[in-house]
């Protein structure tokens, strides 16, 4: 650029003055932005600051980097953590992918397709204890399968990898089914026009548009077994691996510069893999074009049944799995006095010394799915909407998808790092309910973040401006026109925070107090402690609840929406 | 002093205001300059185009105008107020954007009295207001259906009706009438210039069609590459394009290569042609271009006196309807070739189809001569 199109220097460039929704707009931006760097990037800088410092409190530079690296039974849990998730990946994608094939790509009855798609989605209600209790029951030492194993052990590598196939099952269908119903039919049609046999379209066409989905699902499947807690614990016994290292290394040792250590190590595959993800995601949005024709399956009777065949028996392997929990927490003892009790629900809800856990669970999902989702929802609209943000808008973004790429038990360890430390004024949330509320909604952040602004782009972008040229300010088009528009977005992003903290244990198991106990570290004490019973009742509960809860809501929303999203049905006339 | 000589000096004053006065508007963004040294003055009343390809600037302009963008130096004033640095919600202006921006989830009713609400206005009023605004609009019986229910050019118009509730001083239309299928647009286009001289309000449309630029406005303003081409009323910008892009762009051309003779005059092959409406000085056996727009021809009544005149061979013809192009080549044009526009009787009458040989003369007095170099890209 020549130095003749610039304005004259000398004076300040004049800027436009903000008007009042401006200072407001961006007071809220700040105030966001306040909340994410406190509760997100001030506790990942303070597990880095104790990764560098000793017991006292000096520097001490990579030594305890060092010191990990020379340690061999910790290095080992970093090998073992990568090798079970590849594991876990190599089953769990290509299971998903013909299952999510089935559920697209045939014409398999509609509800077939509707059940297998229920059935799939139960593991994500559940804690991802409940699976590792449900094997142990099967194949355990006292398991009713465990003949078939012979002298082989299900406790460590075979039963985390079993445990976590199940648990990542629905992330990876979700993500295989989004990508694989984006087919461009006209592609089809050109491929059978030019006599092109059936496996050879698979290979040239289906295989290569499902293929950023295929390394979405493989990257969220790797990052939550090496992230996960629940499994390992319950049923990984001597086999180490990272995640349970950290857990030791801060609660049973208090060795909180190693414990940091642990945690920047588990930051590293997480971080990886989400910004592979996050980059591939972008492609998957911008590969169907507005003039693409749907795909419509053509029967094909043997391929067809085989699917179906291949989806029941995933269907039956994932029913046997929640099936057998809930079994165990109706029976007296396992595998000696199998008459129904419900002595397990008593005991966990109001006998034993966790009592309060169910409770607390509910009232954090509760409070967490209220808060978060106007949190998100503010936070997400300030953002889109706000004209002149700058680089305010990309700070503010970026925070706000990083919290996927980080584990609830790195946050929670940074959370215990940060707030507990004596000098810190907001010392006060450590040891509350409150904490766990707002780990809970950081942890959660992102996917809630991204439906906002999904929704949010799809509304017109000029209503700002037409309401600023109006005279009226943007807070009443806000909640006149913004908030009912978004209002299924909304009330999903409201489900999803109670659903997911309903189950979560990662961020809460360093977070916790006696009185603030949460069922998910519950199920963990009591399995830990030999209840079985009880613990399997209250995982049952958890699952029972937000089932409850999600057909309640969804009755709810759909008697709300009737009323206030009339205009949406409407046709021209 | 007299109180009517007052009232009347100040109406006369009100009229000379200008309605906007743009001056030295520059908007660079990070490594690009969008708008260059742009001065614009707005007449009262008058309903003004931008027009140009798309990224040239206009939409920028508009809404820079509007205070939706912030210009990076440069200064704007309404009816006598500095607006240069004023936030959107202070200017006074209506807006109708190209996607409407209607608020889906309100009937047409709130939509329109959606301004009006926050101005402390009685609901009777607000409600007279609003039937007052929807019967202007052509849609008396509309008030409560919702946006969906109505067609794009019906949500146009209620788009409009919201725009101009509150009596803003200034109406901005960026691409109105792109949204909408072509039979739709040109009945809009009338509609929209006879609401706009019905309440005499001032008004800067954006858009990129020429036809429609032609049309709706009183003046033209032509954009290209963040600068201002030309500013003139339709007919100056068709008939005296001030540069090449503002004739490529604007209408068809044909452009003849040539040499420049002195004063007025050039040479085209073997034709040496006055031109009255050359501007420019030229270099003596300096390259030019001629352009000719393809209705610059005579093809009638043709005498042997008749200037200019020459014999050339249809190369080609494209039916287009009630209009066709011939295209043409002339030996005494060193065989430069020209698309000619005929009607359809013409054809007929004068014989015209490929192969034929037909005399022409060119209308030199409507040429428009530019140096070479100038030609766009």
């Amino acid at each position: 650029m020549t130095t003749a199109t610039l304005p004259a220097r000398g004076r300040a460039a004049p800027r436009q003055r903000w008007s009042r929704d401006e200072w407001i707009a961006r007071a809220m931006m700040l105030g966001a932005m306040a909340l994410l760097l406190t509760f997100l990037i001030a506790p990942l800088f303070s597990i880095l600051v104790n990764a560098v410092l000793d017991k006292e409190g000096h520097f001490v530079g990579l030594a305890h980097f060092s010191a990990y690296f020379q340690t061999p039974s910790l290095l080992r849990a970093a090998f073992n953590s990568v090798w079970v998730a590849l594991a876990v990946v190599l089953v769990s994608v290509p299971t998903a992918f013909v299952c999510a094939y089935a559920l697209t790509r045939t014409s398999l009855p509609g509800p077939f397709k509707a059940t297998v798609r229920l059935i799939a989605l139960i593991p994500l209600l559940a804690p991802s204890l409940l699976s590792a209790i449900s094997f142990v029951q099967w194949f355990g030492n006292q398991g009713v399968l465990k003949f078939l194993l012979g002298d082989f052990s299900i406790y460590g590598a075979p039963g985390i990898i079993l445990a976590e196939v199940y648990n990542t099952f629905p992330h990876a269908l979700m993500i295989l089914v989004t990508a694989l119903s984006l087919a461009d039919g006209r592609l089809y049609e050109a491929a059978a026009a030019l006599r092109t046999p059936p496996w050879r379209q698979f290979l040239t066409i289906t295989l290569p548009s499902s293929k950023y989905g295929l390394i979405s699902a493989c990257t969220v499947v790797f990052t939550y077994v090496v992230s996960d807690f629940g499994a390992p614990k319950v049923i990984g016994g001597n086999f180490n691996v990272l995640s349970v290292d950290v857990y030791k290394q801060v609660v049973g040792q208090l060795n909180f510069s190693m414990g940091a250590v642990v945690g920047m190590l588990l930051l590293v595959p997480s971080i990886v893999s989400f910004s592979i993800d996050y980059t591939v995601r972008r492609k998957i949005k911008a590969q169907l074009t507005a003039r693409s024709v749907p795909f419509t399956p053509k029967p094909r009777r043997v391929a067809d049944a085989l699917l179906a065949l291949f989806c029941v028996g995933v269907c039956c392997m994932l029913l046997a799995t929640i099936g057998m929990a809930l079994y165990t927490s109706v029976i007296k003892l396992w595998p000696y006095n199998l008459t129904f009790t419900l002595d397990h629900y008593r005991f966990a809800l109001f006998e034993s010394d966790m009592a309060d856990a169910y409770t607390n669970s509910l009232k954090v999902a509760f409070v967490t799915a209220v808060l978060g989702s106007v949190i998100v929802f503010l936070g997400a609209y300030v953002i889109e909407k706000t004209r002149n943000l700058g680089w305010m808008r990309n700070a503010m973004h970026l925070m706000a998808v990083l919290s996927m790429a980080v584990p609830g038990l790195v946050l929670g360890l940074g959370y215990v790092m940060f707030f507990n430390h004596p000098a810190n004024p907001l010392n006060f949330l450590y040891n509350t309910m409150a904490i766990l509320v707002i780990s809970m909604v950081i942890h959660y952040y992102t996917s809630s973040h991204l439906t906002a602004v999904t929704a949010l782009q799809q509304i017109d972008n000029e209503f700002e401006a037409v309401s600023a040229s109006l005279k009226v300010p943007f807070f009443k088009t806000f909640l006149r026109v913004t908030v009912p528009v978004c209002l299924p977005a909304i009330l999903e992003i409201g489900r999803y925070f109670f659903v997911v903290s309903m189950a979560s244990l990662s961020a809460a198991i360093f977070l916790y107090t006696p009185e603030t106990i949460l069922a998910s570290v519950a199920i963990m004490h009591l399995d830990q402690a030999g209840d079985v019973g009880p613990a399997a009742a209250l995982a049952s509960l958890i699952v029972v609840t937000s089932v409850v809860v999600s057909v309640l809501y969804s009755l709810a929303t759909r008697v709300l929406l009737a009323r206030t999203q009339a205009w949406r049905h409407l046709r021209r006339g | 002093m007299d109180m009517t000589i007052t009232k009347m000096l100040a109406g006369a004053l009100d009229q000379a205001t200008p309605a906007l006065e743009i001056k030295g508007i520059h908007k660079n963004f990070e490594n690009f300059s969008a708008l260059r040294d742009i001065d614009l003055t707005v007449r009262q009343g008058e309903m003004l185009c931008f027009l140009g390809p798309s990224g040239c600037g206009k939409t920028t302009l508009l809404r820079i105008i509007a205070g939706l963008e912030t210009q990076t130096s440069g200064s704007i004033v309404q009816s006598g107020r500095d607006i240069s640095w004023l936030p959107a919600s202070e200017r006074d202006y209506g807006i109708v954007f190209q996607s409407y921006a209607l608020f889906p989830n309100l009937t047409i009713a709130e939509n329109v009295a959606y301004g009006l609400v926050n101005g402390r206005m009685r609901k009777a009023e607000i409600q007279a207001r609003v039937a007052e605004l929807l019967a202007m609009a052509g849609l008396p019986t509309a008030g409560g259906k919702y946006p969906s229910q109505l067609s794009g050019g019906q949500q146009q118009r209620v788009a409009l009706a919201r725009a101009l509730a509150t009596n803003p001083g200034l109406l901005l239309l960026d691409e109105p009438l792109s949204a909408l299928d072509a039979t739709v647009r040109v009945r809009l286009r009338a509609e929209i210039r006879r609401l706009q001289k019905q309440v005499g309000i001032t008004t800067i449309m954006v858009t990129h069609d020429q036809e429609e630029a032609l049309s709706m406005s009183d003046r033209i303003v032509v954009m290209n590459h963040g600068v201002i081409e030309q500013v003139g009323t339709p007919m100056e910008i068709y008939e005296r394009p001030a540069s090449p892009f503002v004739a490529n762009f604007v209408g068809k051309v044909n452009v003849l290569r040539g040499q420049a003779l002195g004063g007025k005059r050039f040479r085209v092959g073997q034709l040496e042609i006055e031109c009255e409406a050359s501007e420019g000085s030229f270099r003596l056996g300096e390259d030019v271009s001629l352009y000719l727009r393809p209705e610059d021809r005579v093809a009638e009544h043709l005498e042997a006196g008749t200037p200019y005149r020459l014999g050339v061979l249809v190369n080609k013809v494209e039916f287009l309807g009630g209009l066709c192009i011939a295209e043409v080549s002339a030996e005494a044009l060193g065989g430069q070739s020209l698309g000619l526009h005929f009607s359809l009787n013409q054809m007929h009458d004068l014989g015209i189809c490929e192969g034929r040989r037909i005399d022409i003369a060119l209308r030199a007095s409507r040429i428009r001569v530019f140096s070479t170099g100038r030609d766009p890209a």
